[in-house]
């Protein structure tokens, strides 16, 4: 199965850092190194980002979602 | 804090901390680093262990043991309880300390212990990892080793800055939500509870670990691909509301456990991966502390030997090392994961059933795998193998 997507120079994923609990587990299944976590910080580094959506799945409490409308990046 | 150490570990978890303790031994200089603020906490875990694997490692003391456990109790689907003897002894830490004491007896040996320090990547010369570069209280600093020891937990991004492949499959990533728990009080303080079914935990288990005085971390993990269509807090809500909806929740944390094999390659130039961040876990159990020790003290010893005979060509002896010791066996441990993860609850149900025909004294944990697997022979016998070892 692949679950890689293309670049399409919109970044569509996006973390609610609110709700975050900065566990990793999102971290441990991007296969790009496109999020960066600290002690209460995180972020998606947009470049490397390919909306593959495994960070969504892996997610234990939802804080990952899928933005339709894409941000430009 | 100097501009140079030996050897600098990432991370300060139980391998981390061991893995400094043990390379420290060989009087070489040492500094471990942890991201957060204090060393043992959030604590991301159920806290469970077998106490003959950890007593290696730290004398036990009761400070960072909050239980004493010898029954397990498994939870069928349609909640037929079976309940085993454990022949040895477990313990529920209280990570919070346990992590602190493991921390505080590596600078004992001699290691640099720095916390809020982020690594954020590494210095690389001529393919070959030279020190690490961190974020340390606002302030970007390198900081050049001979050897990096990537003790960066289930994130693993260490690992990856120097071309390791870190990430693993999401399907084998256990998505985990836990809360401590008060007011718990119909469970037995030596018992670990574990309960299966496709609509409490499906490809995992939910887990209730007493902690004393009506304490216990209650809490599941769930695949990936199960977390592609309903979320692991969805699922710890729905068990919650049913079986203890008006608990006070003292803590409540999210966390992933990798449960896999160890990574294919767990060391390069100048550096070694161990811990969660290697895929060091126990893939059945997602049990991570007395594996990640291991793999901590085998990592931290070959780190400081190298140092010592001026070579760090002795590291690639690391990785046949966690082979031999603990790695193989989680190969047979991961095949058994892949077979249980796709048992019904019918499944669960009749193994309950047949393991309830058993008398007491045959209940054994061996034989209750045995059971489950019954009619899938290539497994019976990667059962087997585990026991034998």
């Amino acid at each position: 199965m692949e679950y890689k997507q293309a670049k399409i120079g919109k970044l569509l994923i996006e973390i609610i850092p609110d709700r975050c609990d900065f566990c990793g587990c999102c971290v441990g299944v991007c296969p790009e190194d496109a999020i960066e976590l600290k002690e209460a910080e995180i972020r998606i580094i947009a470049e490397n980002c390919t909306n593959c959506s495994k960070c969504i799945w892996s997610c234990p409490i939802e804080v990952i979602k899928f933005n339709k409308e894409g941000i430009l990046v | 804090m100097k501009n140079y150490y030996d050897i600098i570990v990432v991370g300060a978890g139980p391998a981390g901390s061991v893995a400094a303790r043990y390379a420290a031994r060989h009087g070489v200089s040492v500094l471990l680093l942890e991201k957060d603020r204090d060393v043992g906490y959030p604590v991301r875990c159920g806290e469970a262990v077998n106490k003959s694997r950890i007593t290696e490692f730290i004398d036990p003391d009761e400070k960072w043991i909050c239980a004493h456990i010898n029954k397990f109790r498994f939870v069928a689907p349609n909640d037929k309880e079976v309940t085993l003897q454990f022949r040895e002894e477990g313990y529920i830490l209280e990570r919070r300390i346990f992590d602190y004491q493991l921390a505080k007896l590596a600078s004992e040996e001699g290691a640099e212990v720095v916390t809020r320090a982020y690594v954020n990547g590494l210095i690389i010369d001529e393919d070959c990892v030279r020190g690490v570069k961190a974020l340390i209280r606002g302030e970007e600093i390198k900081i050049k080793s001979k050897i990096v020891i990537a003790a960066d937990g289930v994130e693993s991004r260490v690992g990856r800055w120097a071309g390791l492949k870190t990430h693993i499959d999401f399907r084998d990533m256990e998505s985990c939500v836990q809360v401590t728990a008060s007011n718990i009080n119909n469970i037995n303080p030596d018992t670990c509870y574990f309960y299966f079914g496709e609509n409490v935990a499906p490809s995992g288990y939910f887990w209730i670990f007493p902690k004393g005085n009506h304490i216990a971390n209650i809490g599941l993990g769930v695949s990936g691909i199960i977390g592609k269509k309903k979320s692991a807090l969805k699922y710890f809500n729905q068990f919650m509301e049913r079986r203890y909806p008006d608990a006070p929740f003292l803590t409540s944390i999210a966390g992933g456990v990798p449960c896999s094999v160890t990574l294919k390659k767990i060391s390069s130039n100048g550096i070694i991966m161990t811990g969660d961040a290697a895929r060091q876990v126990n893939p059945l159990t997602g049990g991570g502390i007395s594996s990640g020790m291991i793999g901590g003290s085998i990592a931290g010893d070959i780190a400081g030997h190298s140092i010592k005979r001026n070579t760090t060509d002795y590291l690639s002896k690391y990785p046949e090392l966690w082979h031999q010791q603990v790695g193989k066996k989680h190969e047979i441990y991961n095949r058994i994961k892949n077979g249980i993860y796709n048992f019904t609850d019918d499944k669960f149900n009749k193994i309950a059933d047949s393991v309830l025909k058993l008398p007491d004294d045959k209940r054994t944990l061996r034989n209750v795998f045995t059971t489950a697997l019954i009619n899938q022979p290539s497994l019976l016998l990667d059962v087997a193998k585990v026991f034998i070892y």
